[in-house]
């Protein structure tokens, strides 16, 4: 009996947990896939993984939220969805109208350019720089998370950053001037 | 914050995600614990005509029961739901039943 009210209370943790962070699998398995109908496939396979590892996780978490673990095992079926499919992330996300939700409609009137901009340059930046910049601005997490989530230290976790806003900077630099 | 930053930030808006996916989720978690009822319904038929097995499909029927405390945690549905718990309630009746019966038979 106590091991089945152990159980459920692992459940409960996981419901908390899927509750907090569907949106966060989700907006990652968005931007690093380019389109609605593979984020979902992700982000239902990230989650179906996660509850099988679940127990595992929490007990060697010693506490630590487990928004990472979720974030890398998304960033790893993300890798591994490319490898088997022979497939490249979408260049141009399917619905740039999925900032109108959280944009005013004269923000987008002016930015809609400048946005698409800045998307496209994300998309084209190498794999790591690209789930860096989509962790630290669609999920806010910090450089610790964002340390854990791709298994790299702390400190060249802010260099992976800094360069990845480096050359997003000068892409887009590139972009706005004439050629010759 | 760098003004790029800031446009970053604006561009990489969170994505809400649809409400179907939640509903999507509850029906892969419903399909992995029937397939694991259904397993272990197989298994235990076959286990059962070996007097050695008799004891151990009780704990098996428990663990089909744990699996399927998942489906509570995202609100899987009412129907669905009924269906799943009868089926391991006549599981675990049936194995209780059948290991009494087992007991009884070494008693004699």
């Amino acid at each position: 009996m106590a091991e089945l009210s152990g159980k459920a209370a692992l459940d409960q943790e996981f419901s908390d947990l899927y509750r907090r962070h569907l949106r966060d699998v989700y907006s990652y398995s968005y931007y690093r896939v380019g389109n609605h109908h593979d984020a979902e496939d992700l982000t239902e396979q990230t989650f179906l993984q996660a509850y099988r590892h679940f127990e595992r996780a929490q007990r060697e978490s010693d506490g630590r939220p487990l928004r990472p673990w979720l974030i890398r095992i998304a960033h790893n079926l993300a890798a591994n969805y490319y490898r088997d499919r022979s497939r490249r992330p979408q260049s141009n996300l399917e619905d740039a109208s999925i900032v109108s939700a959280t944009h005013d409609t004269e923000a987008l009137v002016e930015g809609r350019q400048e946005l698409e901009a800045i998307l496209g340059g994300v998309q084209r930046l190498p794999e790591d720089r690209r789930d860096a910049l989509i962790m630290r601005f669609a999920l806010e997490m910090d450089n610790r998370e964002i340390a854990r989530a791709l298994g790299r230290s702390e400190g060249a976790t802010k260099v992976l950053i800094h360069r990845a806003i480096r050359q997003l900077a000068q892409s887009l630099k590139d972009e706005d001037e004439p050629p010759g | 914050m760098s003004d790029l930053e800031q446009r970053l930030r604006f561009a990489l808006a969170p994505v809400e995600p649809p409400a179907r996916l939640t509903d999507r989720f509850e029906r892969a978690l419903t399909e992995i614990t029937d397939a694991a009822v259904e397993e272990l319904a197989d298994w235990e038929l076959r286990s059962m005509r070996d007097p050695r097995n008799w004891l151990r499909p009780v704990g098996a029927g428990v663990a089909a029961g744990l699996a399927g405390g998942a489906l509570v945690v995202v609100q899987a549905r009412q129907r669905q739901r009924r269906r799943s718990k009868g089926r391991r309630r006549a599981l675990v009746t049936g194995v209780r039943n059948a290991a009494q019966d087992a007991r009884g038979r070494l008693r004699r």
